[in-house]
Order: C-alpha cells, then sequence, then structure tokens
C-alpha cells in the first residue's frame, strides 16, 4: 500500500534542456518496485522513446527489453524485500539508445547477469518452457549488456542497435 | 483480466479483452485459461487480436495454457500483432504453436486444409 502512495518521480524529460550528450530528450524514472508500477513505467518509457522518434517496431522492442530486465528485479532482486526502488536512465547516442536500470536489491546469483539459455522447442508438448524466457530476449535485442555490484546496488546497463531493432522480423 | 469465449462447433474461441498480457496479470491469465481449457469442446483458438504487449511471463501463461490443452492441436492462436509475433518468433515459440492470421481465418484455414 505505501508502494501505491509513492509519486513517480520523472518525467519524460526535459524537453527543453541542453547539454544532453546527444542533444536528444532523455528519460529518467524512479519509481517504486511492483509489477503495476513496473507496467506505468514501460507506458512512460515508451511515449519517451516515441519522442525521442524511434519508430513504433524499434519502440515495441526497446519496450519488451526493459520490460524484461524490470521484471527481473520485481521478482529477484526485491523478491522479499518490497517495496524498493527502481532507477531508469534512457538516452540516444547516436543510433543507439542506452539504457541504464539500477536497484538496491539483492545482487545477481554468481555476480553475473544470467547466461542466455537457448530453449528447446522441439521436444514433447510437456518439456516446453514456461519460463527463461525474460534473458533470451534481452541477450537476442541487446549490446554492451553489462552487470555492476557497487556496495547495495546492482546496476544493469546495455544498449540497443535502432538499425538492427528495425530489421527484427 | 476480462477474456470472452465463444463456442462454435468443435471450437472454443477465447478472446483476451486486455492490450497486455505482462508480468502484472500473468498468473490470473493462466488460471483462468485453465478453466477455460478444461471445459472446451475441442480445440481452443486464443485471439490475441487486442494484445498490443506481451512479456516473458505472458508468454509462459500461454505456453502453460498450451500444456494444460494437452497438444498444439488442441490449443492454436489468432490475430497477432505485431509487436507480439515479435516476442513469439524471438523466442521460437512461433514454431511451436499454429497461428492463424485472424479468428474469421481460423474458418478458412479448416477448409483449405480439407
Amino acid at each position: 500500500m505505501q508502494a501505491e502512495a509513492l509519486n513517480f518521480v520523472g518525467h519524460a524529460s526535459d524537453r527543453g534542456m541542453t547539454g544532453n550528450l546527444s542533444g536528444n530528450a532523455g528519460l529518467r524514472l524512479v519509481f517504486p518496485a511492483g509489477e503495476k508500477q513496473v507496467r506505468r513505467a514501460l507506458s512512460t518509457a515508451a511515449g519517451a522513446f516515441a519522442g525521442m522518434g524511434l519508430s513504433d517496431d524499434a519502440k515495441g522492442l526497446a519496450e519488451i527489453v526493459l520490460a524484461e530486465v524490470l521484471n527481473n528485479v520485481v521478482e529477484h532482486a526485491y523478491a522479499a524485500q518490497r517495496p524498493g526502488l527502481i532507477e531508469i536512465d534512457a538516452w540516444l547516442e547516436g543510433a543507439y539508445l542506452w539504457m541504464k536500470i539500477q536497484d538496491d536489491g539483492v545482487p545477481m546469483p554468481d555476480g553475473v547477469v544470467p547466461k542466455r539459455r537457448d530453449q528447446d522447442v522441439t521436444g514433447a508438448v510437456e518439456t516446453l518452457p514456461e519460463g527463461g524466457f525474460g534473458w533470451s530476449i534481452i541477450h537476442e535485442l541487446s549490446h554492451d549488456l553489462t552487470y555492476e555490484r557497487d556496495g547495495l546496488r546492482n546496476t544493469v546497463t546495455f544498449s540497443l542497435d535502432l538499425e538492427e531493432l528495425e530489421a527484427t522480423p | 483480466m476480462e477474456l470472452t469465449t465463444l463456442d462454435q462447433q468443435d471450437t472454443r474461441i477465447v478472446t483476451v479483452m486486455e492490450t497486455r498480457i505482462d508480468a502484472a496479470v500473468a498468473i490470473q491469465f493462466k488460471d483462468r485459461m485453465r478453466d477455460l481449457v478444461t471445459g472446451a469442446p475441442g480445440r481452443v483458438v486464443l485471439d490475441l487480436s487486442h494484445v498490443k504487449f506481451i512479456d516473458s511471463s505472458g508468454l509462459g501463461a500461454v505456453v502453460a495454457s498450451m500444456k494444460q490443452a494437452g497438444s498444439p492441436a488442441r490449443f492454436e492462436l489468432a490475430g497477432l500483432t505485431r509487436n507480439v509475433a515479435k516476442v513469439f518468433a524471438l523466442t521460437r515459440m512461433d514454431r511451436v504453436f499454429t497461428i492463424h492470421p485472424s479468428v474469421a481465418a481460423i474458418w478458412s484455414d479448416v477448409a483449405d486444409a480439407g
């Protein structure tokens, strides 16, 4: 309930400001971890991506990658200690959209980003995976994926090649 | 999570009347689908034409529903929007499901197959 009462801090963004790396508007959002709040943050982020000039296709894929990173924070980093805060920064650098997601939850297992698991989709129906798709999607679409643990803070950073997103079938 | 159903002959069409199947509703969706799949006359076709966004939790819930139905022949999909189709392709789940362009195409697809 407390989480619901907290206001969203952030906006999609200081469009009038100069001095941003790309000269384009960036995005900064701070919000309490929770599924409903993630949904709302994604809606704000998608609007900001459109404002940065992303096409509908690129915007849709950027939203799904961000969604998977945020879901991971809610489901794992903050699994036992809600409500914590999540911070998103997103900015354009040339033809790349960069994103940084930070939280103060528990660290990733073994201190690294979970590896891509190529799912076996050829087996019997009952062996089909019902999970593990999230990191597959993140690895498939992102570049320069890094994870850092600094004190109590987790930071995941990655870039998205906008031309590549356009070409993703 | 609003789902509507329509039984026609041996087919139950379940239409998702929401724009998102995400982590906030995945468990609810899976539970509702379990009941709808269990009571279905034959095959179930999940109409996703209103859904603009699906994440890995939603995708997992769709796969779980198909498993509940028992086989891909008894659980098909229709009306995937552009973004949703991309998520199925990225995770190779497009190879697992029979995917109809629309609910209307279900009947013509059957005729073609015959």
